[in-house]
């Protein structure tokens, strides 16, 4: 079983749902709490596991915004865990989740070095390295509605742009999707092997701006009456 | 790369200890210069594992969680940082039973004090290697990926090394030629793969760019918003970055005090004992530039996510 995201970037929205309620699970999750620093003072920042950038892709008139939320790829090459002097950061063979152990990292950010996708991020507070957990502590709770056993960030996205399954089933949604929509994978260059995808944007045929065409009879009326009249 | 002090100082301060003490071994097997009296090879000795335990001590110190750090010694199979660890604390009672068998000079034990200095050498030189081999070995910063830079690391500890030997040596009682010709062979290897170095970074091949980074490959892209109101842990770690201008004038004083002002020193006219204690202080203020700007001048992937284009 190898788990993973699933983003469709062109459908998310950009609008920080997926972050927020990871960092509301996560703050009380397996690997809390996760410190702010000044929240409401003139710096604030902290530790998220989630972060959404926006770029803006082609030049005026065929550009586009994308929104591109990033977390932890779950590499199934990942340097992160190969580098790491401890033994704290860890690949879960059953399940290919990426984890750190909180009771052995020292805090040397070497992991963080080592990631490309800047999937982790050092809690000052705690001095322990801390990162998406894939929210482990939904997926195998059997408390909770089989249809809530998936991470916070799929769960609230208003857009629909997260998907979570097992990339080694070829027959989950999740790899179909990939199938079916190019799904892809970000800087396959550096041979991290990374299990989240991300889908492409849709090619859209770009709004025309120019050559709209004569003014009509009408609204050149309308124009000089707009120019006459005080309303 | 944020380039931090305590790095900074460890690696400049354990690599020196580590070349010199190599080094010490090489020069007293070898009787270079007549031989070195007891009490100089005990001086070098004591200062190599001086400097190498300040080195060491620096590096747990920068740690945000050091309660944990012991456990750094667990994962040599595959971490250079633990392997690192490993080597550093093996090299310890090698070297203190060269050094304790120099003091003692028990004649009929010598082969074992040379047994002891061997493996206390190569350990030295794995040491060195596998810092370097800590930057090498990370495939998200160019400028680190590369057999040049542990090649560095050696060539700086022992060029170091040597100077600090040549100091030791001229307290008298030694022929300081052979002292003297090893610190320049080391200068002119070290300022060698450095001139490479800079040569190569200046334009490192093939790298990640946005493109890859994003996977937008149909047309330009610009980042429009990083998401984060102020620095998050990212910014401030792989964030920092150096003028170009600025880093040709700090490479500029890394070849003047490091190779330059030593080599005319060391070629032109006997330097005194100060003029060699003095060599080796503006030396090490050269590497530490060099270590510093090894740092500065580092380019994680990423800042791709952050706007650069390319790193």
């Amino acid at each position: 079983m190898r788990l993973g995201l699933v983003i469709d970037l062109d459908v998310c929205v950009g609008c920080h749902a997926c972050a927020i309620a990871c960092k509301e699970w996560n703050a009380s999750g397996t690997t809390a709490p996760l410190t702010d620093y000044q929240p409401y003072g003139a710096e604030p920042s902290g530790v998220w596991f989630n972060r959404i950038r926006s770029y803006e892709v082609g030049d005026y008139p065929n550009n586009k915004t994308i929104n591109f939320p990033m977390s932890c790829m779950h590499c199934e090459d990942a340097d992160c865990v190969t580098v790491c002097p401890t033994g704290a950061s860890y690949k879960r063979a059953e399940d290919g989740i990426v984890l750190v152990d909180q009771t052995k990292c020292m805090g040397c950010n070497y992991c963080s070095w080592a990631c490309p996708y800047g999937a982790r991020e050092l809690d000052r507070e705690s001095g322990t390295m801390k990162k998406c957990t894939l929210c482990i502590d939904r997926i195998y709770d059997t408390v909770m509605p089989v249809e809530e056993r998936q991470p916070a960030c799929v769960l609230t996205c208003p857009a629909h742009a997260r998907m979570f399954g097992d990339m080694d089933d070829a027959n989950s949604a999740v790899s179909v999707v990939i199938r079916e929509r190019g799904g892809y994978q970000l800087m396959p260059e550096l041979g991290y092997n990374p299990t989240n995808h991300y889908l492409p944007v849709r090619k859209a045929t770009p709004i025309s701006t120019d050559n709209m065409g004569k003014i009509g009879f009408k609204d050149r009326l309308k124009g000089i009456a707009n120019k006459i009249v005080k309303r | 790369m944020h380039p931090a002090f305590s790095v900074i100082f460890f690696t400049v301060s354990s690599g020196a200890g580590f070349g010199l003490f190599a080094l010490l071994v090489l020069a007293d097997l070898l009787g270079m210069g007549g031989g070195l009296s007891t009490d100089q090879k005990m001086t070098a000795g004591v200062v190599a594992l001086f400097l190498i335990s300040a080195g060491l001590s620096s590096s747990v110190f920068h740690l945000a969680n050091p309660k944990n750090a012991w456990r750094a010694v667990t994962r040599y199979r595959t971490s250079w940082l633990s392997r690192e660890g490993v080597f550093a604390i093996a090299f310890f009672p090698f070297a203190i039973a060269y050094l304790g068998l120099t003091w003692l000079s028990w004649d009929d034990y010598n082969w074992l004090k040379v047994l002891m200095g061997i493996v206390a050498a190569v350990i030295a030189w794995i040491t060195i290697f596998s810092t370097g081999m800590i930057y090498a070995c990370l495939k998200t910063i160019r400028q680190w990926n590369s057999p040049l830079v542990p090649a560095n690391y050696l060539a700086l500890g022992h060029f170091l090394g040597a100077l600090l030997l040549l100091a030791v040596a001229s307290s008298g009682g030694v022929a300081l030629d052979g002292y003297v010709t090893l610190a320049i062979v080391w200068l002119v290897a070290a300022a060698a793969l450095k001139a490479i170095y800079y040569f190569w970074i200046a334009n490192p091949g093939a790298t990640s760019t946005i493109k890859t980074a994003t996977g937008f490959t149909r047309g330009t892209v610009r980042l429009l918003d990083t998401g984060h109101t102020h620095g998050t842990f990212l910014t401030q770690e792989f964030g920092f970055s150096i003028a170009r201008k600025f880093s040709l004038i700090l490479k500029m004083f890394v070849f003047i005090a490091a190779f330059v002002i030593p080599a005319v020193l060391l070629l032109t006219a006997q330097a005194s004992q100060d003029g060699l204690y003095l060599v080796t202080v503006v030396a090490i203020l050269g590497v530490v530039a060099e270590r510093w700007l090894f740092f500065a001048e580092a380019r994680h992937v990423v800042n791709l996510y952050h706007g650069a284009q390319h790193t």
